[in-house]
């Protein structure tokens, strides 16, 4: 977004002068569409590019579909896709929503009793360090074969940014606001509700994006053990049947979807931190 | 006969005087050794008067002010403020601060930031509760309720917290360098219009800087701290007729008395 905060001393300065107004806006609108179409001419550019490679040099579809074939797929297959898209987009969005919620009350905790912290963040870090490949059989060996052992690897893959950030968040409050506080002798529940949680809140957003795409990746990764539905299972199947356009749109679908809950976070956030805009750029 | 034992009777708190100190000492300990931040500072501000703190960077100006203001608890001494200890009069909400960099925060605007000392304090009643528009009126903010801090301007959001610190009512005003980041025109501009506001409102004002300028034309008395431990130096009372106007700097009383200010800040 190109941000044009005017300085407050400007306001009231203004002259009338059409033609360069109308040329600001003129050049802003060609700004904004830049910003879309160059995206769009660049993801197009390739497809034709892989297109014409599959075509020109006469590649396998098994080992590379041409983007027609996978089209064509999404479209006969569409049903079926979206049959197993369902139960990996439950596991991703229970996974984000416990992993997060988990990961802000131990930041809460971590606040209020440096103890806990000190105690227990070695442990988070060393969880977090085990590969989501090999967190994923344990989980399996652990919750059965259901969506449980799902939804368990996408909080976890949500749980340490959001613990990091969200700690931090509530924690780098300015001292001259913990003094305004005191001084307004706020209790111990508006600290926490009126300086601490606001202040946290773009920390929070930053690691709630992150999370967004990495638990449909958990869920994903998850339903590649002993599952039969799921995007996951899925592109097990298809890349053991050698359907590459099957995987091909599969991962299109899986992908989109993710896509679509980072943009559901980043809306949120516009929304949520309007006052933050004049920071974040 | 046995003498009967006269007790000294506690002494009333004296309505007259906003703040006392007595003998004041302030430390801090840190890992490089202990600071003597303030050494036996005897103080009396009265009611409805205007002091300003002056002295060299570490001299403790913001250290004495926090201690009014029940954010340090001083090493010795005794301090009251309102008539209490520092802790009941900031509890009874009659103190305002002012910090030096507006200390707003950014997620309210401008008009909710001003009424966020009426929303905490555990719901207590703030019998002295001014409206929250008439101060921003009284600041120059009116139409600028609904903007956020960082599409305000230094002076305006300086402004902001003036008029946050006065909502509550507060009986004692303490600022802590709060024109000391801006630039001097509208540096000039709040002190005049700083002067309007302690007219209008009858508020005690303690008020610390570092330039002697500021000093002299904002103080009824201005009090000089030497540093290293900050202790008075010299109290000098200020002579220049009221209502005070800026083209007040240019006269020779007023040069004469920025002069000494300088010399004897020359020795701190």
């Amino acid at each position: 977004m190109a941000n044009t905060t005017i300085p407050a001393v400007t306001m009231g300065a203004f002259v009338d002068d059409a033609e360069a107004q109308a040329r600001f806006v003129a050049r802003q609108r060609y700004l904004a569409w830049r910003r879309r179409l160059l995206p769009a001419a660049a993801i197009a550019g390739m497809l034709l590019l892989w297109w014409q490679a599959v075509e020109q040099f006469d590649i396998k579809p098994f080992i590379a579909p041409s983007p027609v074939v996978v089209a064509v797929t999404l479209y006969e297959r569409f049903g079926m896709l979206m049959t197993n898209l369902l139960p990996t987009a439950i596991e991703a969005v229970c996974g984000f929503a416990l992993g997060n919620i988990a990961a802000i009350s131990l930041a809460t905790v971590f606040v209020y009793r440096k103890t806990a912290e000190e105690a227990f963040f070695p442990i988070a870090v060393m969880v977090n360090t085990i590969p989501v490949v090999a967190k994923a059989p344990i989980l399996v060996l652990l919750l059965g074969n259901g969506m449980e052992p799902k939804i368990a690897i996408a909080a976890l893959i949500c749980f340490f940014p959001t613990l990091v950030n969200m700690t931090r968040g509530l924690r780098d409050v300015r001292s001259e606001q913990l003094e305004l506080m005191r001084i307004l002798s706020a209790t111990p529940r508006e600290v926490f509700f009126k300086l601490r949680v606001r202040n946290a809140m773009p920390y929070l957003f930053s690691a709630l994006k992150i999370a967004a795409s990495t638990a449909v990746i958990g869920a994903i990764v998850g339903e590649w053990i002993g599952s039969t539905k799921g995007i996951g299972a899925l592109i097990i199947q298809a890349t053991y049947n050698f359907d590459s356009p099957l995987l091909y749109a599969t991962i299109v679908v899986g992908s989109t979807f993710s896509a679509l809950f980072f943009g559901l976070i980043s809306f949120a956030e516009r929304r949520v931190l309007r006052w933050n805009v004049g920071q974040n750029t | 006969m046995a003498v009967a034992l006269v007790k000294e009777a506690p002494s009333p708190p004296i309505a007259a005087d906003a703040v006392v100190c007595e003998r004041i000492t302030v430390r801090f300990t840190t890992e490089r050794g202990t600071v003597t931040a303030l050494e036996n500072i005897d103080l009396e501000i009265p009611a409805g008067s205007f002091l300003t703190l002056l002295g060299p960077s570490g001299c403790g100006k913001s250290t004495l002010l926090r201690v009014m203001a029940d954010l340090i608890e001083p090493s010795s001494g005794r301090v009251a403020v309102l008539g209490d200890v520092p802790s009941v009069a900031r509890q009874r909400r009659e103190i305002g601060f002012v910090f030096q960099d507006a200390a707003l925060l950014p997620w309210r605007t401008a008009m909710e930031n001003v009424t966020l000392p009426l929303e905490v304090g555990g719901g207590k009643a703030l019998p002295g509760a001014r409206s929250p528009n008439e101060l921003l009126n009284l600041v120059g903010l009116s139409g600028w309720e609904d903007a956020y801090p960082h599409e305000l301007s230094g002076g305006m959001r300086q402004r902001v917290a003036i008029a946050r610190a006065l909502v509550s009512g507060p009986r004692l005003l303490l600022m802590d360098e709060p024109f000391g980041a801006l630039d001097e025109i509208t540096r000039d501009r709040l002190n005049e219009e700083l002067l309007e506001v302690w007219r209008s409102t009858g508020t005690t004002i303690v008020f610390v800087t570092h330039s002697i300028y500021e000093a002299a034309f904002l103080g009824e008395k201005v009090l000089l701290l030497a540093a290293r431990p900050g202790r008075v130096r010299e109290v000098v009372p200020v002579t220049l007729p009221s209502p005070r106007r800026l083209a007040m700097r240019e006269t020779p009383e007023f040069v004469a008395l920025a002069g000494h200010l300088r010399r004897v800040l020359e020795t701190c």
